[in-house]
């Protein structure tokens, strides 16, 4: 039988022995063949610094000390005590039961006992050390764990693409920290053209975050989907979340709902940040009150209206901003928020713009304490100058009509988004199913290199796709921030060369987006490069059969 | 949006393997496409063919995927062939001429009678 100390099983496992597994220990005494349970000693206990002060066996009998191990011990039958001792620190005890001779323990029979405790003891040390980083890493994976599945839960309820209004520009970025906050954001879009929009952010971090945010976004849609009010909808999802959501948690929210057409937005605040409009002459706070979610039923949510103008921009925000630190521990705070929203001169880029007002105030080693969240809704000005005068070219004329015109985050695998929208936006245009197919092809190519080569995978650099049709063709541009790059004349690519080894097997890209339409045109200024591809539907032969 | 990761089975019949492709071709498939590779190669056949019957989607790195089992199947003299592929993907293999170097059927019945010639 052996004998641990409690605050090696405590290190060991974060817990007292009595609610962990048994773990079998070997044992010296050969008989009686029986089990005794393992003995605990609690870290004050006087047996410690006795056998600290005189490391050699011990008739247990003999002894006489306050020391509840030592009564244990001796209610367990046993007769000889041997101390483990490793760099003058007791690590456990060899316990005996009588002989099997009923004879009395012998000087040689300690001398050997002593001698053996000797020999063992950094051995039994080093065992106990082996367990102990065992036990740390299976910890430490099982937290990695947990924070897998909250990111995954998290990011699989966050929309996978932003929703495309005529005059408007939605931006959305998300940026989990390490321990992965409860920063969420969800679009609606109802059959009469408004745009509902959620922002929110729960308190805790990890799975139950997760969950939470999760419960919340579903009650929230469906409260939206019943009732037109911002505050009613609060309100509503404030009675349903309160019974279930667990003690010590709540969820800042705000809910806005726009009229894309109108130009305005109704909203309700659920104790969120407040968002931030920026106008031609200076950026203020759009105000409303209401306490968060979840804490107390039957509140009431103050309910605002703002009526937008062309060129102004609201920015929705979490808190993961404004209350990062600095290594000086300054935090961001709002005024420095408002001053980098009021010097961003660009009717695009806030959101690239805050992510580099954010990187300079922390600094490079900054370890992000909570989730970053930004959705922007630009109310764009009736020619965009930036993107439409440098690089849209062909489709810049009057006879164009803009048929979408969105974005898509630069993340591996996301040119199936803009396949899919192509998909949609186009079943009602003159173009047979083959010419589609060879369309989407080339869009997704494109959009490919747009977010890899153009964009390097920045996720916060989204790739701009703008589609028109002037009834004789289509024409899809996609823009991406390389522009201070080239890009290379497409080549026919080397087979042979290719199956021999000699040459890479890809590069098919810009051979293939070339072939797949009836025009390619490629543009750049200093800071975007764009592929416009024309797909003709005039002598499009197979369009009547299959549209 | 739906994607399906690409799954692979490989199955023995005649002098052939057959890999049973499901998904999408695409940067994400290359693992999978690999190993089922290997798993075919392991029967030492003539020939490999390649189901693409319900593969809906790939790419230009799915294309530089299929480059690289061809090239291998060349290196140790096997055939490669492929079928079930729609009329796009036939279009973009004749495009890119895979379809010189390796036999395009639209069935496995029509496949595997090529490997018994």
């Amino acid at each position: 039988m052996t004998t641990l100390l409690r605050s090696f099983w405590q290190s060991l496992v974060g817990q007292e022995r009595s609610e962990i597994e048994e773990i079998s220990i070997p044992t010296i005494e050969r008989a009686p063949a029986q089990t005794h349970p393992e003995i605990l000693i609690d870290p004050g206990d006087a047996i410690i610094d006795y056998f600290q002060r005189t490391p050699n066996a011990v008739e247990v009998d003999k002894l006489s000390l306050d020391s509840p191990a030592l009564s244990e011990l001796k209610a367990a039958g046993v007769k000889l005590v041997v101390p483990l001792i490793s760099q003058g620190e007791l690590i456990g005890l060899l316990n005996l039961g009588p002989r099997l001779s009923e004879q009395e323990y012998s000087t040689d029979d300690r001398k050997l006992l002593n001698d053996l405790a000797t020999q063992a003891s950094p051995a039994v040390r080093v065992a106990q050390l082996v367990r102990q980083q065992q036990a740390e890493a299976r910890e430490r994976e099982r937290i990695e764990q947990e924070l897998r599945v909250a990111r995954i839960i998290q990011q699989t309820l966050l929309p996978k693409e932003l929703p495309a209004i005529q005059g408007w520009h939605v931006s959305a970025y998300y940026q989990p920290a390490r321990a992965v906050g409860g920063d969420f954001y969800d679009f609606l879009q109802f059959p009469d053209g408004r745009l509902g929009l959620f922002v929110g952010d729960v308190t805790d971090k990890g799975v139950p975050a997760a969950l939470v945010m999760a419960t919340t976004r579903s009650i929230l849609r469906s409260a939206a989907e019943r009732y037109i009010s911002p505050g009613q909808v609060l309100e509503k999802a404030n009675d349903l979340l309160c019974p279930d959501i667990p003690d010590n948690m709540f969820v800042t929210c705000l809910y806005a709902l726009l009229d894309p057409k109108e130009g305005k937005m109704r909203f309700a605040n659920a104790g969120h940040n407040l968002p931030c409009r920026r106008r031609r002459d200076g950026v203020d706070e759009l105000r409303a009150t209401g306490m968060p979610l979840g804490l107390m039923t039957s509140m009431q949510y103050e309910e605002k209206e703002v009526s937008l103008n062309q060129g102004e921009t609201i920015l929705f925000y979490s808190d993961g901003l404004t209350e990062a630190h600095n290594p000086q521990h300054e935090m961001f705070g709002f005024p420095r928020l408002q001053s980098v929203v009021t010097e961003c001169t660009e009717s695009a880029g806030l959101i690239d713009h805050l992510l580099n007002a954010l990187k300079n105030f922390t600094g490079n080693d900054w370890e992000q304490e909570d989730d970053v969240t930004f959705v922007t809704l630009e109310y764009e000005q009736p020619e965009s100058p930036e993107i439409d005068s440098a690089v849209h070219r062909t489709a810049s004329n009057d006879n164009w009509r803009v048929l979408a015109d969105f974005d898509v985050p630069s993340q591996p695998g996301n040119e199936r988004i803009v396949i899919e929208r192509i998909s949609e936006i186009l079943k009602g245009v003159h173009l047979s199913a083959r010419c589609l197919e060879k369309l989407e092809t080339a869009v997704g190519e494109a959009t490919m290199n747009a977010m890899e080569h153009g964009n390097k995978y920045q996720e916060d650099k989204p790739v701009y796709i703008k589609i028109c049709t002037d009834n004789r063709a289509v024409s899809v541009k996609i823009t991406d921030h390389g522009g201070s790059q080239t890009i290379p004349e497409p080549e026919t690519p080397d087979l042979e060369a290719k199956l021999a080894g000699l040459q890479t097997p890809r590069g098919w890209g810009l051979f293939l987006i070339k072939n797949m339409v009836d025009e390619m045109n490629v543009t750049s200024d200093e800071t975007h490069h764009t592929v416009e591809l024309i797909m003709n539907l005039e002598g499009d032969q197979n369009a009547n059969q299959d549209t | 949006m739906q994607t399906r990761i690409l799954e692979a089975n490989v199955r023995h019949k005649d002098n052939a393997a057959i890999i049973d492709l499901h998904g999408e071709i695409d940067g994400f498939a290359e693992q999978t496409l690999n190993r089922a590779y290997d798993d075919a190669e392991g029967w030492d056949p003539e020939c490999i063919l390649l189901n693409f019957t319900d593969v809906d989607y790939i790419n230009s790195t799915g294309i530089a995927l299929i480059v690289g089992l061809l090239a291998r199947a060349r290196k140790s003299k096997r055939q490669l062939l492929t079928y079930g592929l729609s009329d796009h993907y036939v279009e973009i293999f004749q495009i890119t001429r895979l379809s010189d170097f390796m036999g395009i059927y639209p069935d496995e019945a029509s496949a595997l009678s090529q490997t018994n010639e």
